[in-house]
């Protein structure tokens, strides 16, 4: 059985599948419609619901502070029932106090921000987030952000970040009890009697089996029975075999609440992220000490995919194309492989196999990526491809990162992500570049050696021949930025640049006297 | 007897001065708030998806042609019907009227018969308890083809003269003649490529049988009437057996004009077979898949121009890919050609337009309905021509335009040439471009900026900024003339309040909204005294689609007469029940005024006035009706008047070019758009900045790709990209061009809005070229096709160093 509250109120669900998702479990179960599936797929954002969990807080000379709930967007079509387990979910049908209705809403009202009202529900709920996250006025960079995942195929957005940029002007209304709600009194593992077999389960819900797991002790006792399980933490993926490809899947384990595979620890040359971190919890320790890196997650799905989709996630999947794999092979990272009996350290360009296949075994799982820090004389660089900037999938993704010693290249180390079948390193090119002195000459040639290492594919994303010659330019533009570091190179900076005509985002608003003759 | 609602003492005989003198609230030229914009924040806008499902529900699945041409040789669907949950499972053979559901033309089985034409056509269909389990069934179906030889692309259908329909042809003068003796003669040609419609709502409709033996339909469709009609024809009804409901669609773009009636089709046929409710929601897969889109379309031109650039003949090419059936293709292409001119004289002009038939989903409308692809063309040979002349595009754009005229171009009698009359006989008149242009021009700073990116790109090695500035002039009527018509139903009732009711669809357009306001206008009273609700066919018959951006031209003149006939009994009745003339009877801010032969007024509240009219006996309610009037198109001749008016606009962008990986983004965009005038200026400024990002991302990332076994790759968000939030130009300046009512007697002389902004969109791309253009100093036009991908720009890049290299190598 899990326990989660909804709008201000507990419910428990025990019979229901582990396939159900949070989307339709709230349409179907809770005649909760106001949350629209646009796609199922997790690329409109129509779904979108708030996402609580209560953060403690340590006190000052010992002790742990109660914590607030504290609330993010994620997409409810691609979220399993299961994950919601303790927390605390939003949707759109409560954010209204009887007529009084949440700064978000009267903002968009105002700006008129709704056409056809089909995406609004999930807009509203992005903004909510950011309304309750970003205090004042929030910049260009959080509104498109916060909005970053979610499509408005009638308004061209512009009055959409016009609320957004004006909605903290209202006064806070709205239906506060839904926000911090009590913690249940009693907990649903105190259970005793009837409990007793699901509380050894850990908390499995019945009709095919879906458990939450806490610790990974359970975790390895359940792998070692179950290997054929399945393992979520954010879902960002997996769910799609369920609402794309109308699979079932009869064994989930969540993994997702494990504290131990949510640590980000820094110390001495490395930094150790547990598996089941979000996107959203690295980006700090990024920012930090990859920048580049931490730029990359602007363009790596969109807020509510990175609200819950994780690095360990990210490698597991063994997607060819990335985003993150690429970027952590050229960094030198490791991964952590541990099952009930085993515990080992992989370098992860040895993971990836082949397409689709690791080198996991059975009753393995990632506890956690070691990354190497960068030394004074590295620079990592880190490019996306993509059709477009807010959530797409790369063409092409490449990071290096360089040796730098006398404006020579000492030593190189590459990662490419949808030019072969599995993320990997270009050797014929880091030879090519090895020893180099920094020039745009020498950086085009040696990019010639890419077609020796690689042979991509023409997909949907993109033709072979695009992939090459837009590899080929990445690494020219390498040679120009290492050579020119202030300068504004790239589209994605553009809007932080004085390259931009103005960098105020529509100047025009519906807030002149004219618009309300 | 019956009781009249008491009235709130305030309102009731009131003399109070205040409330008198405050105007009515919400007319027309106001910019009042979209009337669901409260319940769409709250989630409390019911689309058809969200209404309360009966226990007996039953969903829909459908299963479709894996080949893109094949006969079915062999089908098995037993295990289908065996599956858990299954109720139903239909073929054509179980449909008892009509098979064919082509909207005007045959060639659109409801489930195939034998010969399957694209890929997911639709075969069978199953009806479950639950939509997993229907989807789950579809797979069990065994199915054996004979695969028969394929046509996919326009190329191949032009070699085949494998047409849906006959091509068409617009002559107007000599155009070889002109194009032999022009100073300067250049050819060109583009491909450019379809759209998905991407509404965020997807398809769906849900049926529910009725005692008479008809079909209660619940849909999201911009033609409530032909799902009505198709729906009766497929069951082998009367049409009167039939209603059809549309509150709201949660987009429709016209993409849900002809596609929604084959779902609701499906599920009547299936509601019929079980005698239970069924709801038929498409997957977004399955929605990308079986439902159509925007035609791609392939077209050439051959241009001859004077030393300056004029034009002195075209001959212009435009073939759509029509996909499997007619559909509405032939009046698609028809649009694209008599848009190939865009706002241009073409002088002596041959267009001719071909209707591809190819294995693939059937095209449909969107947004523009063909205008926009034909319009590609006039933009495309405008910026060719001022890279061979070497002007700025911009100022061979205004040479060109219509009614722009040139001392030194006589006509055949001498006079000077007025150049204001389009290839297809209509003469282009209130003509407000060149003055729009001019204006924009202006207040865009169009040549300042001009020098300051020429500097830019003389400096920067790589980023490079394009600028363009391109017109919109778009015919509006259907060109099918007997669509121009539209009805509306108006009661008022005892206690004041009015409903309204018209054969429009709502889909986020506003319409809804515009047509209360003329109402609110006609009396004088405020808007929330009127209450809108759905489009139902027992309620206004016979109605054309919301399409071609008519619906406030055509519902608001309907509602507008349905208004006048209510007020005239209302005037004749105040006029005797106050013994005055009936000159000397008004209504004005919510009330009725009465001036007496002294010169004195009496205000009576509107809901008393109503009440006293009711017990009188007058009728408060009626039907509305309006035709276009002016209209004619002769298909045999190619001559007529096809529109009513023109809608006209223009948009400025300046963009930047990444030129070592293709990508890009939109700077500023400045817009002036001309509404004539505005029945609610913040619905059409809406309007027109969503229809110019949904333009700008046809022409950018928005990338439909088919394999060569004729499958939709792009079958999904993941894979097709509409503009995000950060694609909105970063500096967006949109304004309505003011004091300019349509020239024209429509509804308030407004302007249709609805598709003609979405051709402002193309700005961007003309830019894009521009950037690309810059590398050579702008002596090379470059190659561009849409959509303008990444790749598509690198790919043009690379064309533009190569050409160059060329002609340094043939120098040297």
């Amino acid at each position: 059985m899990i326990k989660f509250c909804l709008n201000g109120r507990w419910v428990e669900e025990a019979d229901i599948s582990p396939n159900m998702t949070v989307l339709r479990y709230l349409r179907t179960q809770q005649s909760l419609t106001g949350t629209k599936e646009g796609c199922g797929s997790g690329d409109c954002g129509a779904c979108s619901i708030l996402l609580g969990e209560k953060v403690d807080v340590l006190k000052e000379g010992g002790g742990v502070d109660a914590g607030k709930w504290h609330y993010k967007a994620i997409n409810g079509c691609i979220t399993f029932l299961s994950q919601l387990h303790g927390k605390s979910v939003i949707t759109v049908d409560a954010l209204a106090d009887g007529q009084q209705l949440h700064p978000a809403q009267q903002a968009m009202v105002d700006y008129h921000g709704s056409q056809c009202g089909f995406c609004t529900p999930g807009i509203i709920m992005s903004l909510a987030a950011l309304h309750q996250n970003v205090d004042g006025e929030p910049s260009q960079h959080q509104i498109l952000d916060a909005l970053s995942g979610n499509l408005c195929r009638c308004t061209g957005y512009r009055p959409i970040i016009d609320a957004a940029k004006n909605m903290h002007s209202y006064p806070a209304t709205g239906n506060v009890e839904i926000w911090q709600p009590e913690e249940l009194v009693s907990k649903p593992v105190e259970h005793a009697g009837v409990e007793a077999e699901t509380r050894t389960r850990f908390r499995a819900m019945k009709k095919g089996q879906a458990w939450v797991v806490d610790d990974e002790t359970q975790l390895q006792e359940l792998l070692s029975e179950h290997p054929d399980a399945r393992m979520v933490a954010g879902a960002t993926d997996l769910a799609l075999e369920v609402t794309q490809f109308h699979k079932s899947i009869n064994k989930l384990v969540s993994i997702g609440s494990i504290p131990s595979l949510k640590t980000i620890d820094v110390q001495g040359d490395f930094i150790t992220i547990g598996s089941a971190a979000t996107y959203a919890e690295i980006e700090p320790t990024l920012k930090t000490h990859y920048p580049e890196f931490a730029a990359l997650l602007d363009r790596l799905g969109s807020r509510q995919v990175r609200n819950n989709g994780t690095l360990g996630g990210n490698i597991g999947n063994a997607s060819p194309i990335g985003d993150t794999p690429p970027v952590l092979i050229a960094l030198g990272a490791e991964i952590e492989l541990v099952s009930k009996n085993t515990h080992r350290w992989l370098s992860l360009d040895k993971f990836f196999l082949d397409y689709k296949q690791t080198a996991l075994q059975s009753c393995e799982y990632i506890r956690a990526i070691r990354i190497p820090r960068l030394k004074e004389n590295q620079a990592l660089k880190v490019y996306k491809i993509s059709k477009r900037i807010e959530d797409d999938i790369s063409a092409v993704l490449a990071a290096f990162v360089f040796t730098i010693d006398d404006n020579k290249v000492t030593d190189v180390r590459s990662g490419f992500g949808g030019m072969a079948a599995i993320p990997k390193a270009a050797c014929k090119l880091e030879k090519a570049l090895l020893g180099q002195t920094i020039s745009e000459s020498a950086f085009i040639n040696a990019a010639n050696e890419l077609s020796k290492d690689f042979t991509p594919l023409t997909d949907v994303r993109a033709t072979a021949d695009y992939r090459i010659n837009v590899a080929k330019g990445l690494i020219h533009k390498c040679a120009v930025e290492l050579l020119n570091p202030e300068l504004v190179s790239r589209i994605e900076q553009v809007h932080t640049s004085e390259l931009a005509t103005s960098d105020i985002i529509n100047q025009t608003s519906l807030t002149g006297e004219f618009y309300h003759a | 007897m019956r009781k009249l609602i008491d009235l709130p003492d305030n309102a009731a005989g009131s003399q109070d001065l205040p409330v008198r003198e405050r105007p009515s609230k919400g007319k027309t030229g106001s910019s009042m708030k979209h009337e669901s914009a409260e319940k769409h924040v709250t989630g409390k806008a019911v689309y058809v998806d969200d209404m309360p499902e009966y226990p007996n529900q039953l969903h829909v699945a459908v299963g479709g042609s894996q080949h893109a041409h094949a006969r079915i040789k062999l089908m098995n669907l037993s295990a289908v019907r065996a599956a858990p949950g299954v109720e139903a499972v239909i073929t054509v053979k179980d449909v008892p009227g009509h098979t064919d559901i082509g909207p005007v033309f045959p060639g659109d089985p409801v489930l195939v018969e034998e010969i399957c034409e694209y890929v997911g056509q639709p075969i069978f269909a199953v009806a479950a308890k639950s939509f997993e389990q229907a989807k789950k069934a579809i797979a069990l179906a065994e199915i054996e083809y004979e695969v028969l030889d394929k046509v996919l692309t326009v190329e191949q259908a032009l070699e085949k003269n494998h047409f849906v329909r006959p091509t068409h042809q617009h002559v107007r003068g000599d155009s070889s003649k002109a194009l032999a003796e022009a100073t300067h003669r250049i050819q060109g040609q583009q491909y450019v490529k379809g759209q998905e419609h991407f509404y965020l709502e997807g398809q769906v409709s849900s049926v529910m049988p009725t005692e008479d033996g008809g079909m209660m339909v619940y849909t999201s469709s911009q033609h409530p009437t032909e799902v009505q009609k198709l729906v009766a024809e497929v069951l082998n009804v009367s049409i009167n057996k039939v209603q059809v409901d549309v509150r709201r669609m949660g987009g429709g773009f016209g993409g849900k004009e002809t596609q929604a009636a084959p779902l609701a089709c499906i599920a009547a046929l299936l509601a019929n077979k079980t005698g239970k409710p069924v709801k038929y929601r498409m997957s977004r897969h399955d929605d990308m898949v079986m439902t159509g889109k925007r035609h791609d379309f392939l077209n050439t031109y051959d241009v001859g121009v004077d030393e300056q650039g004029i034009i002195q003949g075209a001959e212009i090419m435009v073939a759509g890919k029509c996909g499997n059936s007619p559909d509405l293709s032939d009046a698609i292409v028809d649009r694209a050609m008599f848009h190939s001119d865009n706002a241009y004289y073409l002088n002596n002009a041959t267009v001719t337009g071909h209707r591809c038939k190819t294995h693939t989903v059937s095209a449909t409308a969107y947004r523009g309905f063909g205008g926009p692809q034909g319009m590609m063309v006039a933009e495309l040979m405008m910026d060719d021509i001022a890279r061979h002349v070497g002007e700025d595009p911009l100022t061979i754009r205004k040479r060109n335009l219509y009614g722009v005229k040139h001392d030194h171009i006589k006509t055949a009698d001498g006079q000077v040439d007025e150049r204001n009359q389009t290839h297809y006989g209509q003469t282009v008149e209130h003509n407000v471009l060149p003055e729009l242009i001019e204006q924009l021009e202006a207040s865009s700073d169009y040549w300042q900026r001009r020098e300051e990116i020429k500097a830019f790109n003389a400096n920067s090695p790589f980023m490079k900024k394009g600028l363009a500035l391109t017109p919109v002039k778009f015919g509006i009527s259907f060109t099918v003339q007997f669509l121009n018509q539209a009805g509306a139903l108006v009661h008022i009732y005892t206690d004041g309040s009015i409903h309204l009711n018209h054969g429009g669809t709502e889909m986020g357009q506003g319409l809804f909204l515009k047509v209360a306001q003329v109402v609110a206008e006609e009396f004088q009273v405020d808007l929330d005294t009127i209450q809108v609700s759905s489009t139902r066919t027992d309620k206004v018959p016979n109605t054309s689609p919301t399409a071609a951006s008519s619906g406030s031209d055509l519902n608001g003149m309907a509602a507008r007469d349905a208004c006048l006939r209510i007020k005239e009994g209302l005037f004749k009745f105040a006029s005797e029940h106050y013994g005055v003339a009936e000159d000397k009877v008004r209504l004005q801010s919510n009330h009725l005024v009465v001036t007496n032969d002294a010169g004195e007024e009496q205000w009576v509240p509107f809901a008393d006035f109503v009440q006293q009219a009711y017990m009188g006996r007058v009728p408060l309610s009626s039907t509305g009706f309006y035709k276009t009037p002016k209209i004619h198109y002769d298909r045999e001749t190619g001559k007529g008047r096809p529109f009513y008016y023109y809608a006209n606009g223009a948009a400025v962008s300046e963009v930047l070019v990444d030129t070592l990986t293709g990508e890009y983004k939109v700077l500023r965009t400045d817009i002036l758009h001309d509404v004539g005038r505005s029945l609610n200026p913040a619905i059409d400024i809406g309007q027109i900045e969503g229809a110019f990002v949904q333009g700008m991302g046809w022409l950018t990332t928005e990338e439909l790709v088919w394999d060569n076994l004729g499958k939709l790759q792009s079958n999904g968000p993941a894979t097709y990209k509409i503009p995000a939030v950060g694609d909105t130009p970063m500096d967006f300046r949109v304004k309505l061009l003011e004091d300019r009512p349509n020239g024209e007697e429509t509804v308030y002389r407004s302007k249709a809005v609805g598709e003609p902004p979405f051709m402002l969109g193309i700005a961007v791309w003309s830019a894009l070229r521009d950037a690309v253009s810059s590398i050579s100093d702008y002596t090379i036009s470059p190659p561009m096709n849409t959509p303008a991908t990444p790749e598509c720009v690198l790919n043009s890049v690379m064309a533009v160093r190569e050409q160059m290299a060329n002609t340094d190598a043939a120098d040297a």
